[in-house]
């Protein structure tokens, strides 16, 4: 049994030892896994295994335990893995280029941040350059984010992600709050960088669409695990609205 | 929150019947009638030293808000800490000119005492304004910077941009202040625009006093436009050259004010008389010493204070709550408006000091000169915050027509609430003032405190100051707890209006 405080931070004192990831390109392993925020069970014996490459789409109700497992994937590999976060988490004062750059703000020491910060370098104007030619925005690279259209900051999240590196994209709801062209470009951008993605989605036919694996969550266990072919309209009635 | 009004206007009144408000100069009238002919005819080319004095006010404001935000800002950082939040109270509940009592004898009538007796309250209220704008800011862009990173990192690329707005208006608001602490100081005679002022006033100058007055309105006035962020650093540079002409500072009177002239009498007295300035520890001549300041000073003027206080608090009230529909827009047109918000600019630029001088010298020292200028100073500041948020407020087509309606039931229901969070919030500032208006001749601490430095009975001075911050973080705790219990704040205002609450 794990506990979570409501900081997100997990303590671990389960008495059984991590299971050993037997295949090379397996990323993540849960076995039967609880996490609870202070008396609340969030999550309740998850069993789960998510290979290198996969495009996953966690859906669900709300409440149901998509934010708490993507903060557990998070956890057993903070190294590797980038978080998508919705566009409130951009600092609305700074510019494009800044709000990628905090991407690996922990990568380097706190005067070249300041410098930076203060004007750009150039080495970090040429690794940025390349993530805004995959979002389709060159132009705004110093614009202020604030300025920007929903959808725009949307990319601008997606791109510190990118920037940020690591094998593994995770994405709380990344389109929950832009219109849904928009929300199509941008998660057309999260499934393309190549990486293993794990994302939770408020819309079915998004994760029909983009996901290769969906996994349904309700009230913090697994209800389904399937390849998104094989995901039935019964399933999702099922999990909407009996949840 | 009518209960608790009501409470504080009876309070008000209780005060009134024991406050000495009696007029004591033989002819009033006349006298404002020679202040008047003064302020029409304003005469500022034949005062010499006057432009020194300028010079000097600014540069003093310049260094005192350089060295106060620099001292704040690291303060806040911790102001978590309770020790931290405790000493930054402490620090701001001692009002400007007192902190220029305490330096007077360590560094003598020099610049070093003005620019510190400006930055060391500002200090500690720059540490809790910067650290309340940070708790109070959105924090999910710090959130979204990486777990990792330095904590100095993420708050120059999670924090600081957040907050810099604010920050910036609610320091340049600060640097308008220390423009007037600093024109202040010079009624205890430092070389700024208050000494020329206090002069000319002395010697019956009105058209010379008017002159000081009106080119230090158009100093405030012209701020905005010169202090900008990129540009200040500049000034702040020549400030310091040039008050560093004068600088002077000694470690040895530093520390001999610190372990000898400020410690009880009894203590050094054994080594006075026998001339080897020994200190010794008589603990009961100590007590005996203690509770007969406290009892011939310390009471008096602590009753004072407070009487003072809770006097100019309801008056202010009721002068903000009558006035700010002259400035609002749903009781007065563009013109009325704008007159309005002339007068009460002009009233919230003059310092609560030198209106209570001009009204001294006009009525004598009672308590009715200090009413009136705490009252006028700060009714005009809430009055402004009040007209500002009642404009916010949305009519609905029915509205009633006739103001007095409009007033009752629709605006004052609902913007009262923050008018008397603002209200509360001046209360600490108030007493302050009321303190250090005793230097006038009003028997509120200033004046015991005025008193004892003139003796030069340190110890004795030192004591009442103690005494008189321990009130003010006293009314702080008492106005928080007052704001949590009626469920009032003051958010939801603009910056500008998070600035004139202190």
């Amino acid at each position: 049994m794990e506990t979570v405080s409501p900081s997100g931070k997990s303590s671990m004192n389960s008495p059984t030892p991590i299971p050993k990831i037997k295949d090379t390109d397996c990323l993540f392993e849960l076995q039967h896994v609880n996490v609870s925020y202070g008396q609340n069970p969030a999550l309740r014996d998850i069993t789960l295994r998510i290979r290198e490459g996969e495009t996953v789409a966690v859906i669900g109700p709300s409440g149901a335990g998509k934010s708490t497992l993507l903060n557990r994937l998070y956890e057993m590999r903070s190294d590797d893995c980038a978080f998508v976060h919705q566009q409130y988490a951009l600092v609305p004062q700074l510019s494009v280029f800044h709000n990628i750059y905090i991407g690996r703000l922990d990568r380097r020491a706190t005067w070249y941040n300041l410098l930076n910060l203060i004007r750009p370098r150039q080495p970090v104007i040429d690794e940025v350059m390349p993530i805004l030619e995959t979002l389709g925005m060159n132009e705004k690279i110093s614009a202020r984010v604030g300025a920007l259209s929903g959808g725009q900051q949307q990319r601008v999240a997606v791109g510190r992600a990118m920037y940020r590196g690591g094998k593994v994209l995770l994405a709380d709801e990344p389109v929950s709050s832009v219109d849904p062209l928009q929300g199509e470009a941008i998660l057309d951008l999260i499934v393309n960088t190549g990486k293993t993605v794990i994302m939770a989605l408020h819309s079915v036919t998004f994760a029909r669409r983009f996901a290769k694996r969906i996994i349904g969550l309700c009230a913090g266990r697994i209800r389904f695990d399937l390849p998104a072919g094989q995901l039935t309209r019964e399933l999702i009635d099922e999990l909407y609205l009996t949840c | 929150m009518l209960k608790t009004s009501l409470i504080f206007i009876g309070l008000a009144l209780a005060a009134l019947c024991l406050a000495d408000l009696e007029v004591t100069t033989l002819h009033p009238w006349p006298e404002l009638g020679r202040m008047i002919r003064g302020m029409a005819a304003p005469d500022l080319l034949s005062l010499p030293g006057i432009w020194r004095a300028f010079v000097n006010t600014v540069a003093f404001a310049l260094c005192g808000t350089f060295l106060g935000v620099a001292l704040g800002v690291v303060l806040a950082f911790f102001f978590e800490f309770t020790p931290v939040r405790l000493f930054c109270a402490f620090i701001r509940a001692i009002h400007e000119i007192f902190w220029a009592f305490i330096f007077l004898p360590i560094v003598g009538l020099n610049p070093t005492c003005g620019v510190l007796a400006i930055a060391i309250p500002y200090a500690g209220i720059f540490a809790k304004v910067y650290a309340e704008i940070r708790q109070e800011s959105d924090q999910r862009p710090l959130q979204g910077t990486p777990a990792g990173s330095a904590a100095l990192s993420r708050f120059l690329y999670g924090s600081l941009p957040v907050i810099y707005q604010d920050v910036k208006h609610y320091t340049a608001y600060r640097f308008e202040c220390a423009l007037r602490s600093s024109a202040v100081l010079g009624f205890i005679g430092l070389p700024t625009l208050g000494f020329h002022l206090e002069t000319a006033f002395r010697e019956g100058h009105y058209a010379q006093a008017a002159a000081i007055l009106y080119a230090f309105y158009l100093l405030i006035a012209s701020v905005r436009y010169w202090a900008k962020p990129r540009f200040i650093l500049i000034p702040i540079v020549f400030a310091f050259l040039f008050l560093s002409k004068e600088i002077y500072f000694s470690v040895d009177n530093v520390s001999r004010f610190f372990t000898y002239d400020i410690l009880p009498w009894p203590m050094r007295r054994q080594g006075m008389l026998d001339g080897s300035r020994a200190i010794a520890f008589p603990w009961q001549d100590i007590g005996a010493w203690t509770l007969a300041v406290l009892k011939q000073e310390g009471v008096e003027g602590v009753w004072n204070t407070v009487i003072l206080t809770q006097i100019a608090l309801a008056f202010t009230g009721v002068l903000a709550l009558m006035s700010f529909p002259l400035a609002c827009v749903h009781f007065m047109g563009r013109i009325g408006r704008r007159l309005a918000h002339g007068v009460l600019i002009v009233v919230r630029t003059t310092p609560e000091f030198i209106l209570a001088y001009v009204f001294v010298q006009l009525w004598g020292p009672s308590m009715l000169p200090a009413v009136l200028a705490i009252a006028l100073h700060n009714g005009a500041i809430l009055s402004y915050l009040g007209s500002q948020n009642a404009d916010l407020v949305e009519l609905r087509v029915d509205a009633p027509q006739k103001r007095n309606n409009r007033y009752l039931y629709e605006i004052l229901p609902r913007v009262y609430g923050q008018f008397l969070a603002f209200l509360f919030y001046r209360w600490e500032v108030m007493m302050r003032e009321s303190a250090i208006l005793g230097i006038l001749g009003i028997y509120t601490l200033g004046f015991f405190i005025d008193s004892a430095f003139a003796d030069h009975k340190l110890d004795k001075a030192i004591l009442l100051i103690l005494i008189t911050a321990v009130l003010n973080m006293g009314i702080d705790t008492v106005s928080q707890v007052i704001r949590r219990r009626l469920k009032i704040s003051t958010k939801l205002v603009t910056s500008s209006g998070l600035g004139l609450m202190h």
